[in-house]
């Protein structure tokens, strides 16, 4: 069934078959771009959306509810020996004080379970901090002051508008008798909204007005640092051996499925080893940044390997042709020019492997990170909890106040994730070659 | 060590007019691949990337101040050859050197022998220009600076300008050596890449198409640079310019399909070939 073209007809010119489909190939393209920007607008939405739910939910935590009341420090309770002498004055009984300055404020107060509302309104925080104003200036002694106290968690909720006042009684945590003195303070100015210090000064505590995330934090800090001086040299030592030097055969091939086997093992398989291993047989302490670093190490190991290959790979062999060329040894060759070039790869890899241990809760929970340490670690050794584990524990605490808490961490969390991708474009750009 | 080279097998035979009438395409190197004065003596080498062989045993000898060329078509295996006379082709993966290859009497595939200095010994200008992502000065630099030949840095200076100037590109840089050497034209590149081999004075240089990428100025230079080189080291060069394998080399070397079909005196290869092979190349009847 050939068919020779007509003698007559002019033969077809290749520009008139390129111009036929040229519409079809643009149509082809713009489809392509749609579903390219949709796909991007989907996910930012949808990042969008997770930002402003947290943000929203957790905003509040940023501040914190303070109420002032005149305080008489009172000689005869504070120093009564008049010594001034500071091992007696920290140990002196400042509840007395905010008791006595709420009953003078509230006169009216008589009832024995009204009076016990009346000082659950100040929060078991506020002595600590008038002690802490008398050690730093105890001049105070004997006069009266205007201080700014620290409220309990319920009223915090009630003042932020997080308990309804429109609700029966017995159906919220806040008694119409309190709402009444919330109320009066209020109208006086003496109900304040001040910046939460707190927050970032303190370890955890059971009271969520006392609650901090320093604790959490130092420990993700001093985790994250050991994890990076574990994880980036054995990561990048081993990336570049078994990429540069090591001979290409059977071993090193098993061992490349094994490290990408690696990389997709459950994290919480690595906490269980770390478990058996590092606790149990070489008795690294539970529940320090030491254990989570070396956990931690294993997880992200497999990922900057192969980050770190593949950015190696990417250097092109004509630079190591060059160097080996004027007589660098493979060693130089490597320091000088090939790790230079693959160094903005392998810093993000490396990167991501950090942010992945940053946000790991699973595999902690089984080294005993999920204690609960009032106390701020003070270095590798000291028993810590980490940022994840942290809203773990207070998305679990039934306080209303701990709910804002979870959110506000989440925000320190994302803001240190952010942190550290940004400081991975810098550091990128500044590795880059301009040329 | 050198005794037992004697006692080699050399194949050179005299090809039999019959051949030659014939035409019959023998594979045997036609004509003498031993030089008076050698300075790298290959014998029986062949080269295999994976299975497939690049070089089908091949022996050559290369001069003490002498300039071999080597010629041929496309892909048939001369920048291979060259990479095998300063171990270059360890870095591919699977590729794989028999025979023998020495320099000076030392078998350079030798277990216990450091390719490192080797390569310092027998510099490299590659066919593809590969400055580093650095700046022209340093690309200059790197070679004598690892291999501590200066001891100042106004030696050092000294080096770098001089290299510079024999590759003809001194006055092109000179107000940028700063710069990256990537950011040169490509022309340049190579010139900067052949300034970074003779910066490390190399006893044998080994250039892969050095001029491939320039006009007929820098050329010049870099061909009166190959000339004054000759007066104390051993080149081979690789080039697709009949012309310039006839300006610039004693000797002639003419490879096709992984064979080395024939050498000899260049004046001889190019007037009167004697493999029909080397006739039709060089007549212009092939590649
Ligand atoms: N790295 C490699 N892996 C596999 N085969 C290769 C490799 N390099 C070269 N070859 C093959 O070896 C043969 C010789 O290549 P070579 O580069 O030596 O040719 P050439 O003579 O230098 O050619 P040209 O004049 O184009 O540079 C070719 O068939 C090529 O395909
Ligand atoms: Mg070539």
């Amino acid at each position: 069934m050939n068919k020779t073209p007509a003698a007559g007809a002019p033969p077809k010119r290749a520009i008139d078959i390129v111009n036929a489909s040229l519409k079809r190939r643009y149509a082809r393209e713009r489809r392509f771009r749609f579903i390219g920007l949709s796909a991007v607008i989907l996910g930012l939405s949808f990042v969008g959306l997770l930002f402003a739910d947290i943000i929203a939910k957790g905003h509040s935590a940023f501040v914190q509810t303070y109420i002032q009341l005149p305080v008489h420090f009172e000689a005869a309770v504070l120093d009564p020996d008049g010594s001034r002498n500071p091992e007696v004055l920290a140990r002196a009984n400042y509840q007395q004080l905010i008791r006595d300055a709420l009953r003078t404020e509230f006169p009216g107060v008589t009832d024995r379970r009204e009076t016990r509302t009346l000082y659950s309104m100040i929060s078991v925080g506020a002595p600590t901090q008038l002690r802490d104003r008398v050690l730093a200036n105890p001049d105070l002694i004997g006069t009266t002051q205007d201080v700014w106290l620290l409220a309990d968690d319920d009223i915090d909720m009630l003042v932020k508008g997080h308990i309804d006042r429109g609700l029966p009684e017995n159906q919220r945590r806040v008694k119409d008798q309190a709402v009444g003195w919330v109320e009066q303070l209020e109208a006086q100015g003496r109900i304040a909204k001040r910046f939460n210090t707190i927050f970032f000064t303190n370890g955890t505590s059971r009271e969520p007005e006392l609650a901090g995330i320093a604790g959490a934090l130092m420990g993700s800090f001093y985790t994250l640092i050991l994890t990076l001086l574990f994880a980036f040299p054995i990561g990048v030592g081993a990336a570049i051996y078994l990429e540069e030097f090591a001979p290409k055969n059977r071993w090193t091939d098993l061992i490349e499925v094994n490290i990408n086997n690696l990389a997709a093992v459950p994290s919480i398989v690595f906490g269980l080893l770390g478990l058996a291993v590092f606790i149990s047989v070489f008795g690294v302490p539970r529940s320090t940044p030491l254990v989570a670093a070396l956990v931690l190490t294993l997880m992200t190991l497999p990922t900057i390997i192969i980050a770190s290959r593949a950015a190696l790979k990417s250097v092109p062999p004509s630079i190591r042709e060059a160097a080996l060329g004027v007589g660098a040894s493979p060693l130089q060759t490597q320091i000088h020019h090939v790790l230079p070039l693959a160094m903005p790869g392998m810093l993000t890899g490396t990167i991501i492997g950090m942010a992945q241990a940053l946000g790991e809760t699973a595999p902690l929970l089984m080294i005993g990170m999920i204690a609960f340490i009032v106390e701020i670690p003070s270095g590798f050794t000291s028993p810590s909890t980490v940022l994840p584990v942290q809203i773990f524990l207070w998305a679990d605490s039934p306080e209303r106040a701990f709910v804002e808490r979870t959110s506000a961490a989440i925000m320190v969390l994302l803001a240190f994730l952010i942190l550290m991708n940004l400081t991975a474009v810098l550091l990128r750009r500044r590795f880059e070659r301009r040329w | 060590m050198s005794t037992t080279l004697d006692e080699m097998t050399v194949r050179t035979r005299a090809t039999t007019s019959a051949e030659l009438a014939s035409g019959r395409e023998s594979r045997e190197t036609v004509g003498d691949v031993t030089s008076a004065n050698p300075r790298m003596v290959c014998r029986h080498v062949d080269v295999f990337y994976g299975s497939t062989q690049a070089i089908k045993d091949v022996s050559l000898d290369i001069g003490k101040n002498e300039v071999v060329s080597m010629i041929g078509p496309s892909g048939c295996g001369k920048s291979t050859f060259l990479r095998c006379l300063n171990r270059m082709n360890d870095t591919i993966d699977g590729c794989r050197v028999t025979g023998s290859i020495t320099l000076d009497g030392l078998d350079i595939y030798d277990k216990g022998l450091d390719p490192v200095p080797l390569r310092a010994q027998v510099g490299m200008v590659f066919q593809k220009p590969n400055p580093f992502p650095k700046s022209i000065y340093e690309n200059v630099a790197y070679g004598p600076r690892i291999l501590g030949l200066t001891n100042s840095k106004a030696e050092l200076d000294d080096i770098i300008e001089g290299s510079l100037r024999k590759a003809g590109l001194w006055n092109e840089v000179k107000d940028r050596l700063d710069k990256p050497g990537t950011g040169l034209s490509g022309g340049q590149q190579q010139r900067l890449c052949i300034a970074r081999t003779i910066a490390v004075s190399p006893e044998v240089i080994l250039m892969d198409e050095p001029c491939s990428a320039l006009d007929p100025i820098a050329t010049a230079i870099i061909e009166e640079l190959i000339d004054e080189l000759r007066s104390n080291y051993s080149i081979a060069i690789v080039t697709h310019s009949m012309q310039q394998a006839a300006r610039v080399s004693q000797r002639t070397a003419y490879f096709h399909l992984g064979d080395l079909i024939e050498v000899g005196e260049t004046n001889q290869i190019f007037t009167n070939p004697k493999h029909k092979l080397t006739e039709d190349y060089i007549t212009g009847r092939f590649g």
